[in-house]
């Protein structure tokens, strides 16, 4: 279909403080597996420095990505060879196995999928896969990342941001983290503050602001 | 400059800005620095696939899931969930959650001074059809209070939240009722610049789909970003 007939999409509305009634069941839900797993803690912020006890996040990881329409679209079902190889992470798949099933037809719970709230004091901690290097449009590598939406009482529209780890190497080569200006970059990476535990700070407004992006 | 293709930004005045003073919320909670440009990748073109397995019986009947009725007038709410192209969204994961007909929610924040209802927990999920449809039965939400301002009311609406073709699709709204008066005095309906585009916000009563002596109905459609066949490609 052309652009002119393109219908617009609905508009945003906030997720309220009374978000967990119809969201909590997907909240810390997913299935842990032990090996190959993160864990990444830290706190939300407002401009006031004030913890927000009221956020949701919601990760998604890209190396257990599985193209949700390509049943309809005949895109092919994403399969480890068309990935680039896990540099870190002790749970590599071998080339050519298929990747995990989207949606597990028990629980109906969908692989790279993560939503937490925070607590009291905004702080909020997930468990997921570490996440692998995925392919930049050109053909490079980007580092291992997850996309992170942020909702919360007052963000009428989500917030999109990244996640890096500080200590995956490719981070100072990776394309988008090159784009953003350097003393802004840091606020995308968590720090390891142990062999998978990693420490991870979202401040809304003010010094230190996170960067979002644009959608 | 980034030299690959960008996510698109939302069609000026349909969608929110962050920093809306009005809603006195946002005026801590929204960014100051620009927002940056996301390439699009393999992790902004996936999202996550839910199924069947996530939705119980009484999912999509927040009228039949505890011993009794709940009080309120039974509605019927339903619509169709579509990409950007008009394709319906096949099995979309649709979540739902709203105050009792009294106006409180059945949470430990909501200090409203309006009776809980031991009959309605608020909450609903279902997924669309294979045509994008979907529809599941409720109870009228009231109106509430709240400390935005003085004699601050919210109007009457359901909070919905949806996946669609890609983790970008991903869209948490709240839909109306028509002719509610609250509606021009509410600044978060009126965050949306484009009339056009917070009108549709409104569902619309359905006289056809009303239930004879049982239940009315509204209908609302709901359009979600990017497209099932080519996520995110094709800026406008
Ligand atoms: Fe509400």
């Amino acid at each position: 279909m052309s652009a002119t007939t393109a219908l617009v999409p609905t508009g945003s509305q906030t997720v309220g403080p009374f978000f967990s009634i119809g969201l909590n069941h997907l909240i810390d839900r997913a299935p842990t597996r032990a090996a190959g797993s993160i864990t990444i803690q830290g706190q939300v912020f407002d401009g006031d420095g004030a913890g927000v006890p009221d956020a949701m996040l919601e990760f998604w990881s890209p190396a257990e990505a599985a193209w949700r329409c390509h049943e309809q679209s005949g895109h092919p079902q994403p399969t480890i060879e068309a990935r680039p190889q896990a540099t870190s992470g002790s749970d590599q798949a071998k080339s050519g196995e298929p990747l995990a099933e989207p949606t597990d037809p028990a629980t109906g719970y969908a692989a790279g999928f993560r939503r937490v709230a925070t607590d009291g004091d905004g702080k909020f901690r997930v468990t997921l896969l570490r996440p692998k290097p995925a392919a930049w449009p050109d053909g490079r590598l980007q580092a291992p990342h997850l996309l992170v939406l942020v909702f919360a009482r007052g963000l009428l529209r989500h917030l999109l941001t990244r996640v890096y780890c500080a200590d995956e190497e490719a981070i100072s080569s990776d394309p988008l983290l090159q784009k953003i200006p350097a003393e802004r970059r840091g606020t995308l990476v968590a720090q390891a503050q142990g062999p998978s535990a990693y420490g991870w700070n979202i401040i809304l407004q003010g010094q230190n602001e996170t960067v979002f992006f644009a959608w | 400059m980034i030299d690959q293709p960008v996510v698109p930004a939302a069609i000026p005045g349909t969608q929110p800005e962050y920093h809306y003073p009005p809603y006195r919320s946002s005026v801590a909670r929204s960014p100051r620095q620009p927002l940056m440009l996301l390439p699009q990748t393999p992790t902004e073109s996936t999202g996550p696939v839910f199924g069947h397995g996530l939705i119980g019986p009484h999912d999509n009947d927040l009228t039949a899931q505890c011993d009794g009725e709940p009080l309120g007038e039974r509605i019927i709410v339903h619509g169709r969930v579509l990409d950007e192209d008009g394709r319906p969204v096949r099995g979309a994961l649709v979540e739902v959650w709203q105050a009792n007909a009294a106006g409180r929610y059945r949470h430990k924040v909501d200090q409203h001074q309006a009776p809980l209802d031991p009959n309605f927990s608020g909450a609903g999920r279902f997924l669309a059809d294979d045509a994008g449809h979907f529809a599941f039965k409720t109870i009228k939400p009231g109106a509430y209070p709240w400390g935005n301002h003085h004699n601050a009311w919210r109007p009457a609406h359901i909070h919905f939240s949806l996946f669609g073709a890609g983790i970008l699709s991903r869209l948490v709204t709240q839909m109306y009722f028509p002719g509610d008066p609250l509606l021009p005095l509410d600044p978060i309906f009126n965050c949306i610049p484009d009339e056009a585009a917070r009108n549709r916000l409104v569902s619309q009563f359905d006289l056809e789909r009303t239930e004879p002596n049982y239940a009315l109905a509204y209908k609302w459609d709901i359009v979600l970003r990017g497209s099932c066949d080519t996520p995110f490609e094709g800026a406008r």
